[in-house]
């Protein structure tokens, strides 16, 4: 249109003690929250009442309801002692939210580098001007990687069932016909082997493709941008293959037994949604705080089309899913749903996780004046990323824990310690480089981008 | 009853020109009747002052009376008027409800605003557009104003035109009694002739 004003384009993010701090009180409150939660379950598991009285009052989640089952459970806890009950010990608490916690943020990180490889893949011009806040994103790869790797060496046995040998020796009286038919799969040197390969991928990918965007800076010209854009199309196609595989290895064999062929794209729905809503979160949150002048309300608009429209294609995918399987009322694949509407505890966050997901993203942001406005986008946004920290929580704990399962401090501290470092390593990543990649070849078509 | 109309018809070859200079003819309080471009040129509502459309609001009513019906519907037909056992489930059993819900969500919302739109924009099926100049489907913008809705007189009107750049600035008439003919006439017409140009575009 020609009348356009001038940005600066050279503005670099400056990780200031304020944004050190915030992220640091997450940080903090997520420890202290953790180590009320360890203190209260390690507690719990012995015999005195005013103990348990204590967690009760210090669960600030914990509703009335739950009060009840929590005594029963309790009761119960103390004849599965001294039967011998296997499996359950209070640590498998920690290794199942670690577990459920690590997924959830190496989503979110790999969503960043996800997003900026199809902004890549679809030449896509509009972001140009917001793509280095996804791209920082993937610094916490090898963050939470490494979590998942720790996670797993040290709780494999508590939270899959399947790494128990005998599962796999026929003369075992534990032999299991249906595991043993998996084992090319699930053994430790294929989990472990893809884990490193996939996490590694990713990091690498996005470590070529961060250094020729930081190079493109110097240099101008287009030869960076094709060369990044053949990079965005493999790592597309790397990780079609590399988040479905992880998502069937991660989470849909901690319900050994189960299948379904919907998971990975379930899987990645649930993450593609959270990374939407956390980039979203951070571009608002700069364009307040004084940065990203040029961003104006058609970018927030496209953001906000993004989270609404894979809100709907997460709901898609999760109800596909679920009526198959309703539907068809095969024992085998009903155990999923039965496991988490059967328990009184799960069947309300089933139900909430769906009005969370759906019904009130799909709601708040139907108009358009809704995708627009930076303050309702953003209580939107932190919604939906609760609402998938659910749905991951339902995905791993029902399996994990059975009815053991709770939501306590040491969820959510194990949570706000995840935020907490996310927010500080990908601030520092975001202040390291200039906040905008000015001399991206459509960054002209981002700076007038209306709609 | 029906009167002629007579339009001013002014030719833009640049999009630019096109939107600077309805910005300028508005500004000159000149009313512009209709402007038509091969393509969408953006910003161009903005500039014509044209509300954003409240089709959005139909879309989701319409979508609304869909879900309810679509609900009410499979409730009174497998819930009460023929109860039937399908694979061991409740009569009224909500999940199975949710895709055929959905479709006639979707289908009374896009029928519903294919009619709103026939009808706010009175797109009859007999009815003739008034063309202004083939060259607007081609590689010209053509601005169209009615004389009759304007003070100014028609030379006052060409000049303001001519100074915002329009290419060629001519007058244009239609007889409506033609334009505007009767449905059964027309079916009349679509049996006899079929559609022809002619038949279709009488200019």
């Amino acid at each position: 249109m020609g009348h356009s004003k001038k940005f600066n384009l050279d503005e670099k993010f400056v990780f200031s003690s304020k944004f050190q701090r915030a992220a640091f009180i997450t940080l903090g409150l997520g420890i202290v929250l953790f180590v009320i939660g360890v203190v209260s379950i390690s507690a719990g598991g012995g015999d005195s009442h005013d103990e348990h009285a204590l967690t009760q009052t210090v669960d600030l989640l914990a509703s009335a309801q739950e009060e009840g089952s929590g005594e029963a459970a309790h009761a119960e806890e103390g004849d599965a002692h001294g039967g011998g009950h296997h499996g359950y010990h209070w640590t498998t608490r920690i290794k199942s939210t670690l577990w459920h916690n690590s997924i959830f943020f190496l989503g979110i990180s790999v969503i960043g580098i996800f997003f900026v490889a199809l902004q890549y893949g679809a030449h896509a011009g509009w972001s140009a001007l917001i793509k280095r806040i996804p791209e920082s994103f993937g610094i916490f790869v090898p963050v939470a990687g490494i979590v998942l790797l720790i996670t797993f060496f040290w709780g494999n046995h508590e939270i899959f069932h399947w790494t128990h040998d005998y599962l796999y020796d026929p003369n075992s009286p534990q032999y299991d016909e249906i595991i043993a038919g998996k084992a090319p799969v699930l053994n430790f040197g294929f989990f472990i082997g893809a884990t490193i390969i996939f996490i590694a991928g990713w990091y690498g990918f996005y470590h070529v493709m961060r250094n020729h965007s930081l190079a493109e800076d110097n240099e101008g010209g287009v030869k960076r941008f094709w060369k990044i854009k053949t990079l965005a199309t493999v790592f597309i196609i790397f990780f079609a293959v590399s988040s479905s595989i992880a998502s069937w290895i991660w989470i849909l064999s901690i319900d050994t037994h189960w299948f379904s062929t919907m998971f990975g794209w379930y899987v990645f729905a649930s993450w593609f949604v959270t990374g939407l809503s956390v980039i979203t979160l951070f571009v608002i949150f700069l364009k307040k705080a004084g940065y990203l002048a040029a961003v104006n309300e058609n970018h927030i608009h496209d953001l906000g089309k993004f989270v609404f429209a894979f809100s709907v294609f997460w709901t898609y995918i999760w109800f596909s899913q679920f009526l198959l399987i309703y539907y068809a009322n095969i024992p085998e694949e009903t155990i999923y749903f039965m496991e988490r509407l059967t328990s009184d505890y799960y069947s309300q966050i089933f139900f909430f996780n769906i009005v969370i997901n759906f019904f009130f993203p799909f709601l708040a942001l139907m108009t358009r004046n809704a995708k627009r406005k930076m303050n309702i986008l953003r209580i939107v946004c932190f919604v939906v990323i609760i609402g998938h920290w659910f749905d991951f929580y339902l995905m791993i704990t029902p399996g994990v824990l059975k009815d053991h399962g709770s939501l306590g401090p040491l969820e959510v501290g194990t949570f706000l310690i995840f935020a907490g470092l996310f927010l500080f390593i990908v601030g520092k990543r975001l202040a390291s480089a200039p906040l905008i990649a000015k001399n991206h070849p459509m960054m002209d078509e981002s700076l007038h981008h209306s709609i | 009853m029906k009167k002629n109309k007579h339009f001013l018809v002014g030719v833009f070859g640049d999009q630019d020109e096109l939107l600077h200079g309805v910005e300028d003819i508005r500004a000159k309080g000149v009313k512009i009747h209709e402007v038509f471009t091969p393509y969408p040129v953006h910003h161009l509502e903005d500039a014509l002052g044209y509300k954003r459309s409240r089709m959005p609001v139909a879309a989701f009513l319409f979508g609304a009376t869909g879900t309810t019906c679509a609900i009410s519907m499979q409730t009174l037909m497998s819930g009460v008027d023929w109860p039937m056992i399908i694979g061991g489930k409740p009569f009224i059993s909500l999940p199975d409800f949710v895709p055929i819900t959905f479709e006639m969500t979707v289908l009374f919302a896009a029928f519903g605003m294919v009619g709103t739109f026939m009808v706010t924009q009175n797109l009859k099926p007999h009815k003739a557009p008034r063309l202004f100049d083939l060259r607007g489907t081609d590689d010209k913008m053509i601005m169209a104003i009615d004389l009759a809705k304007n003070n100014l007189s028609e030379e006052e009107i060409s000049k303001i035109l001519k100074d915002a750049h329009a290419e060629e600035v001519y007058r244009k008439d239609f007889a409506d009694a033609k334009n505007e003919r009767n449905f059964f006439k027309y079916l009349q017409d679509l049996f006899i002739n079929g559609v022809t140009e002619s038949g279709r575009f009488p200019r």
